[in-house]
């Protein structure tokens, strides 16, 4: 496709945009752009549809203490300054420090699953964390849990306003990924410590990221981190990509569950 | 839409959503930033957007609109090089050259950022994490930074050494002003 086959708008306030997005359909959203524009280079981009370029809509901005608020266009590079863990760690070990002052935590978070290699590395911070989502699209806004929002993200379109967490005891973030600096992560894993237990998240095991709820289960009774470790495969299917085989994956995750746990736990 | 591009104003005629790489090499003829890869991974595209490092090939040309856009060709000429392009060129920091012009910018911006003060080996490591290449191996990119962070390079002695080409490439963007 060619660049000129899109309708863009460039909304000026956050009112714009949720107005210019309306229900969604035949809407792409455009945040950072990281993602977007190889696809319009290469000519995958969808055609025929209208592009909401979010650049001008000040949605940008870390704001809060102890419930932060974190709107959906903050670069990546700002949430990585931000010391608000794990999100911070997570956020600066994407790609290099140019993308990462480019792509943002509203794209980020709603990247479409990769067919080379996993996205959305801030989706397992945010899972841990515990975040809420608010966002905008048919039914108007509301706030949905980090789960809630991932569960429906293949079958719903909403536009990301900000992410909402309160800041953790106590988080950890480890990634593993091929000796280059820039190669995406093979996989990661979240942890973070609230109120009411510790929640554990991996990226690069699925589609999108996803809850490691057998690890938490036997953290919650009580079980060592390596024990813990032992059912993170529980519930999980993992997948070949150009990075690493479902095989690889299956077996190096929970020896790096164990290693976030332990960071987690300051051993 | 007007694009500033070194200092000078054109308007451009490229749709929104064309990467700014592409509006530059392709409609204003300003050839210093290269087409690597296209996907964001290699960094020879790299360009500042108001003092700060950009990769052109991720950047839509509408979200550049409003911004100071700087190039190798408003760093420094043949005859009147940057510290950090005769830094290059005394510590052998440049091959085949293709990755040089978006290091030269990462580079630029890096000590830009650091005050004035040397810059240490692993700020220069991280700044350049983006930037691929495959002749010399880095070590002699990452002493010519840190060289011209410290001064520590004879402009002068530099420029002598350079051989202008007949038709030195033009300075300006191509097209009409805005």
């Amino acid at each position: 496709m060619r660049a000129s086959d899109t309708e863009l708008a460039m909304p000026a306030s956050a009112a714009e945009a949720v107005e210019a997005f309306g229900d969604g359909r035949g809407v792409t959203v455009f945040a950072g752009g990281t993602i977007l524009m190889p696809e319009i280079t290469h000519g995958r981009y969808p055609t025929g549809g209208r592009t909401l370029m979010l650049t001008r809509a000040g949605l940008e901005g870390i704001t809060g203490d102890g419930r932060i608020e974190i709107g959906a266009m903050t670069r990546l590079a700002d949430v990585a300054a931000s010391g608000v863990e794990p999100l911070a760690s997570a956020a600066g070990d994407v790609a290099d420090p140019e993308v990462r002052s480019q792509a943002t935590l509203g794209g980020n978070l709603c990247a479409p699953p990769g067919a080379e290699s996993p996205r959305g590395d801030l989706q397992a911070a945010l899972l841990a964390a515990g975040a809420s989502v608010r966002s905008a699209g048919a039914g108007g806004e509301r706030t949905d849990s980090i789960d809630e929002f991932l569960g429906r993200a293949h079958s719903e379109a909403r536009l990301v306003l900000a992410v909402e967490l309160e800041r953790p005891r106590r988080a950890a973030y480890l990634s593993l990924r091929r000796a280059h600096a820039h190669s995406y992560a093979v996989m990661a894993v979240a942890c973070a410590e609230l109120a009411d237990g510790i929640r554990v998240a991996a990226a690069g095991v699925g589609p999108r990221a996803v809850r490691l709820a057998a690890v938490e289960r036997a953290l919650a009774g009580g079980a060592a981190a390596a024990q813990a470790a032992g059912a993170a495969t529980d519930g999980v299917t993992p997948h070949d990509d150009a990075l690493a085989s479902a095989w690889y994956r299956s077996q190096v995750l929970p020896t790096l569950v164990t290693r976030a746990l332990e960071r987690l736990q300051g051993g | 839409m007007e694009l500033t591009v070194n200092g000078v104003t054109r308007a451009i005629s490229s749709p929104p959503l064309t990467s700014l790489l592409q509006v530059l090499r392709e409609e204003l003829d300003v050839l210093s930033p290269k087409a690597g890869c296209q996907q964001g991974g290699c960094g020879a595209c790299t360009v500042l957007l108001d003092g700060e490092p950009r990769r052109g090939c991720l950047v839509p040309v509408a979200a550049a609109e409003g911004h100071e856009i700087t190039t190798v060709e408003g760093l420094g000429t043949p005859g009147d090089l940057s510290p950090i392009q005769a830094a290059f060129h005394q510590k052998y920091a440049a091959q085949c050259g293709y990755c040089t012009a978006g290091m030269l910018m990462a580079s630029h911006a890096l000590i830009n950022r650091n005050g004035g003060r040397e810059v240490q080996r692993e700020q220069v490591i991280e700044a350049l994490s983006g930037h691929i290449c495959r002749c010399t191996g880095y070590v002699k990119i990452v002493d010519a930074v840190i060289a011209a962070s410290r001064g520590d390079v004879d402009v002068e002695k530099e420029q002598g050494l350079l051989v202008a080409e007949p038709s030195e490439p033009a300075v300006e963007p191509k097209g009409a002003p805005a």
